[in-house]
């Protein structure tokens, strides 16, 4: 980030210098700009860049501020948005062939949070189709690279948000997470990323996958950020049925309270799978809470295993539902044919990629007659044990660490022609979804070749407060260690 | 878990979902869902008999929205952003085999 | 209803039950803000939910919520805790491929319906669920789907909240199906949950229609669709019954299909086939928390339910003395006049005369009738006491219904309608037999047409003030 290393680098700084008239958001915007200009074609983290809208905003940031007022707590923040989140009249693609072209006539709710808080949205981020993967290959836009390595994968599904922030390309991003989308990117790109309570975020406007899983989240240089990120989306949405009808704790402000007392869970029983660097970085995670004050506990999560099948068994059911509208009827594309199931059948195959399709049949086989209680029906079941399990777990521990990643970064093609392959990078995410739960991937210093690795905290329902005071504790001892003053 | 599952189930799965698969596609994604499917039986061990399905991450009920109209959407942006419009509805081809 | 639908046909026992969808009187649709309203411009009342637009999101409108309850209470439904399902099936006019339904747990089950013969027909469920768009079909043969060109498709509809009431199969003849609409309809208007117009599709009638001979299970049974009045209502079972009766007749077998009834040439014709029977894959809408309607808010809705029409009718039949569904009864009620003629009744007059009169001369008045009660039961008693003739007393009556009032009395007065005393008829009665002395020869000779020309006579001579029966009583009188 040379070309602005003059400049505040974190959203809380940059939104502080703004409000304070110290620098103007057009400045700060160029020079994401010029990031974006000198790595985009190699990183290609964005399906969008809206350089002139974005231009335009910071104008007006730098007008609220020139005329006194005060433009928000996200004051000339450049910010980049996963490519399934609706931003009327901007295209939203969900990297699909699908919806190529197709501009939203409204706002997703976080969207517009973002635009009141003074936010400055620099454009729309690459994913896995429709969000399903762990590695944004597949998207129907080409994948992205990590900037850490550009012969590796960013993890997915959103891997354009991880790396646009891991490129300096925008101070923070948002992203969803279904089953780790947004953690295990966050892992792999070394930048800190946060899945939250399910209902914390308004879902308004966030194209569904699976809708009792998704949930939007940030992505940040650093836990600050993150906490003031979600400080500002989080909140009721009346717009969301499911949205938490409770005023939650300011995040910022707990930050600095230490881990002192804090109880800290080991899973016994967590299911073997992640390498050896990366299990050495959560030991020295747990080390570092422990020199930090916090109590290590031993817990078990016995039914931590059967999360992989209990969720690729609910999210494709929900997904096969979800993207039954993909139809081209009222918007999108259309492949025209003689009758409209036909165009149905032409659309819808010309449409969605691979796995996409791969995860509609599976979804609609899970629901089918004759299936829906061997599949669908017992997947409910094994979720209630996950979910009380971790309930359990949370009687003496108030937080988790797991392993975020089972691995660092992996190079394109490495998880080859099987789908389970792939799915098995969620190892140590899914589980979380399942359950409803917050859990954040906190970067925890390299593993192999020097790649990132992140360190998992996990907690109850609205557990969101510990989870950051773990959180900011982990990037603390990982400063002193760097030497960085925190 | 089911036993195994046929490039039959999956073209009867495919139909339902309105995709189109090549004979080679068919038999290609029922290698994988059966794998898949294979791997989920891991679940068929656990005794599930008294426990209770889990649909809801975090329970609410009775959310409502008052009865009150607020504007909508502006057609001709809607109709702008179909595959084809007519006279302000959205065409479609002939609807038959589906009524 | 007529005896010969009572009867077997040919020993075959006609088995229908109804699946009745209303739409709700309610502002804005099911699950968004949007309109709802019936024949505006096309797709005027759409947004993101209505459209089904990626990211859109459902929120559950209250005040449906409560009509439907009203529904429930007011078909003696237990109302309780549900849950909202996804019916998945592609249509270009259900625009996320998925219909919000209510499946296993619906709000209202368990009620009956009264028919006005006092006939009950079960009532399974009364669920809230989601219409769907309009298509209408271009090209080809008048608006048909068949051979149609493309199809155009109107969003307006989509979204607007139902209750699709299913009844048990309990109805026996084509009449008791009318009879249960019709009836169901009254209740819908008397609550005031849906403006119930099958002309413009508000509520939609569709009919599983069934024979068997009794005492064995029940037939296979087809689903009849797109009927569209009362009265297709019943031709369309009574073709379907008649249908299914000549195929077993002949050896055949019934299939399990959906059927289109066709106003013009009276017939049904295959819709869809069920044999690769639909598969809507079910499951739980996860965008939606169940409802669970407190104890409080079921019992202030049946609290605040009105008279059902079921109720006024006995109320009213038995006031007069009357049979529950007997003509005046039923059509006094279905004015809504019922309040009025035991107001009437309540002001003195004669509950009996009051209600033939309601019946027969305020078809065109309001449910509460510009004429006071007072005066209605003025001249009722005027009748009973014989001061009027019953002719008299009908043209006071129009006199007064066109002036929205009137003293009886006054008016008749001024018709000259004061009621002559017997010894002046007596007397015009033996002028009339002095006049005619053949006639009245015939008369006591037992030629009954004899006597019209005296009674002829008698009112000449009264101008017509003469009761006719009193007449005749004299005559016969003075024949001995
Ligand atoms: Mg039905
Ligand atoms: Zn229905």
């Amino acid at each position: 980030m040379s070309s602005h290393a003059e400049l505040p680098r974190t959203a809380v700084g940059i939104a502080a210098a703004v409000r304070a008239g110290e620098v103007r958001a057009v400045d700060v915007l160029e020079a994401h700009l010029a990031e974006i200009d000198r790595r985009e074609h190699q990183v290609h983290a964005f399906n969008l860049v809206v350089a002139e809208q974005a231009r335009q905003a910071a104008a007006r940031v730098d007008a609220e501020v020139a005329a006194g007022r005060d433009p928000g707590p996200l004051a000339g923040v450049p910010v980049a948005l996963k490519d399934n989140m609706c931003t009327r009249g901007v295209p939203t693609t969900c990297s699909s062939k699908i919806l190529e072209g197709w501009k939203p006539p409204y706002d997703a709710t976080v969207v517009a949070k973002l635009a009141a808080a003074g936010a400055v949205a620099v454009g729309k981020t690459n994913l896995d189709e429709f969000a399903m993967g762990s590695s944004t290959e597949n998207s129907a836009f080409g994948p992205t690279r990590n900037p850490h390595d550009l012969g590796r994968v960013p993890g997915g599904s959103s891997g354009g948000s991880a790396a646009a922030v891991a490129a300096g390309f925008a101070a923070v991003s948002l992203g969803s997470d279904t089953g780790g989308s947004i953690r295990q990117p966050a892992a792999l790109c070394g930048v800190v990323g946060v899945k939250p309570t399910y209902g914390y975020v308004s879902r308004y406007g966030l194209i569904a996958f699976a809708s009792s899983l998704d949930q939007i989240g940030p992505f940040s240089h650093d836990v600050r950020d993150a906490a003031l990120l979600l400080d500002v989306i989080g909140g009721h949405d009346p717009m969301d049925s499911t949205s938490i009808p409770l005023a939650h704790p300011s995040l910022v402000d707990v930050l600095d309270r230490g881990v002192e007392g804090l109880r800290v869970g080991r899973i016994v029983d967590l299911p073997e799978g992640a390498d050896p660097d990366v299990q050495e970085r959560l030991e020295a995670a747990f080390d570092a809470l422990r020199a930090a004050g916090a109590a290590i506990v031993d817990v078990e999560v016995p039914a931590f295993g059967y999360a992989l099948t209990a969720y690729y068994l609910i999210a494709p059911a929900e997904a096969s539902s979800n993207l039954a509208r993909f139809d081209g009827v009222r918007f999108g594309m259309r492949v025209d044919a003689a009758d409209t199931n036909a165009m149905y059948m032409a659309t819808r195959s010309a449409g969605f990629g691979e796995e996409v399709q791969r995860r509609i049949m599976l979804g609609t086989y899970a629901l089918s007659a004759g299936y829906y209680d061997a599949c669908y029906g017992r997947a409910l079941k094994v979720r209630r044990l996950i979910h009380d399990d971790f309930e359990r777990a949370y009687r003496h521990a108030d937080v988790l660490l797991t392993p975020a990643s089972p691995s660092v970064a992996f190079p394109f093609g490495a998880k080859g022609d099987n789908p389970l392959a792939m799915y098995l990078c969620d190892l140590y995410t899914i589980p979380t979804n399942l359950a409803g739960h917050p859990a954040m991937s906190v970067p925890f210093g390299t593993g192999a070749d020097g790649l990132p690795v992140g360190v998992q905290v996990l907690a109850g329902t609205l557990g969101e407060v510990a989870m950051f005071r773990a959180g900011a504790a982990l990037e603390r001892a990982m400063d002193a260690a760097r030497g960085v003053s925190a | 878990m089911p036993e195994r599952i046929t490039p039959t189930d999956v073209a009867k799965v495919a139909r339902l979902a309105r995709l189109e698969l090549t004979p080679a596609q068919l038999e290609r994604a029922a290698g994988q869902l059966d794998g898949m499917l294979a791997h989920f039986a891991d679940m068929d061990a656990l005794d599930l008999s008294d426990v209770q399905p889990m649909t809801q991450p975090y329970p609410l009920q009775n959310v409502f929205r008052d009865d009150v109209v607020v504007e909508g959407l502006d057609r001709d942006e809607v109709l702008a952003a179909a595959p084809v419009a007519e006279d302000h509805r959205f065409r479609v081809p002939p609807i038959v085999g589906l009524d | 209803m007529s005896e010969s639908q009572h009867d077997l046909i040919n020993g075959w026992e006609l088995v229908v039950g109804l699946e009745v969808h209303v739409e709700l009187a309610t502002a804005t649709k099911l699950f968004s803000a949007s309109a709802n309203r019936f024949g505006d411009a096309p797709n005027t009342h759409i947004d993101p939910v209505t459209l089904g637009l990626p990211g859109a999101l459902p929120v559950l409108n209250r005040q449906a919520v409560e009509l439907a309850m009203r529904i429930g209470a007011a078909l003696n439904c237990t109302i309780q805790p549900c849950t909202f399902h996804r019916k998945n099936y592609f249509y270009p006019d259900m625009p996320k491929a998925y219909q919000i339904s209510q499946y296993d747990q619906p709000l209202n089950i368990d009620g009956h319906l009264d028919l006005p013969d006092g006939t009950r027909i079960g009532v399974e469920r009364a669920h809230l669920e989601e219409d769907t768009g309009k298509s209408t079909h271009m090209g080809g043969t008048g608006g048909r789907i068949h051979g149609s060109d493309y199809s155009l498709i109107d969003f307006n509809r989509a979204g607007v909240p139902l209750v699709e009431i299913v009844s048990r199969p309990d109805i026996r003849t084509a009449e008791q199906a009318r009879q249960y609409v019709t009836e169901l309809r009254a209740v819908l208007l008397a609550v005031e949950a849906s403006d119930a117009k099958m002309e413009e599709g508000s509520m939609r009638v569709d009919a599983n229609v069934s024979v068997h001979r009794p005492g064995t299970p029940f037939g296979t049974r087809c689903e009849i669709k797109n009927v569209n009045s009362v009265r297709s209502l019943g031709r369309a079972i009574e073709y379907e019954a008649r249908r299914q009766i000549d195929l077993l007749e002949t050896g055949d077998t019934i299939r399990q299909e959906t059927r289109h009834w066709d106003e013009n040439d009276g017939r049904t014709h295959t819709l869809r086939s069920k044999e690769d029977a639909d598969d809507y894959r079910y499951f739980l809408e996860p965008d939606l928390v169940p409802l669970v309607p407190s104890p409080e808010w079921i019992a202030a809705v049946e609290a605040a339910l009105p008279l059902l029409p079921g109720a006024r009718r006995a109320r009213l039949a038995s006031a007069a003395g009357v049979v529950a569904h007997s003509e005046a009864v039923m059509s006094v009620v279905e004015r809504g006049q019922d309040d009025y003629v035991l107001a009437v009744a309540a002001a003195g007059g004669d509950i009996g005369r009051a209600l033939v009169h309601v019946k027969e001369a305020f078809a065109d008045e309001p449910a509460t009738p510009r004429v006071p009660p007072a005066d209605l039961a003025a001249l009722t008693t005027l009748e009973v006491s014989g001061a009027l003739t019953a002719t008299q007393a009908k043209a006071v009556l129009a006199e007064i219904v066109a002036n929205g009032g009137g003293d009886p009395a006054a008016i008749a007065a001024a018709k000259g309608f004061e009621a002559m005393d017997t010894g002046a008829l007596e007397a015009m009665v033996d002028q009339a037999i002095a006049d005619q002395p053949d006639a009245w020869a015939k008369f006591c000779a037992g030629e009954g047409k004899a006597m019209g020309a005296l009674v002829g006579a008698v009112m000449k001579l009264s101008q017509g003030k003469a009761d006719g029966k009193l007449v005749t009583a004299l005559l016969n009188a003075k024949k001995g």
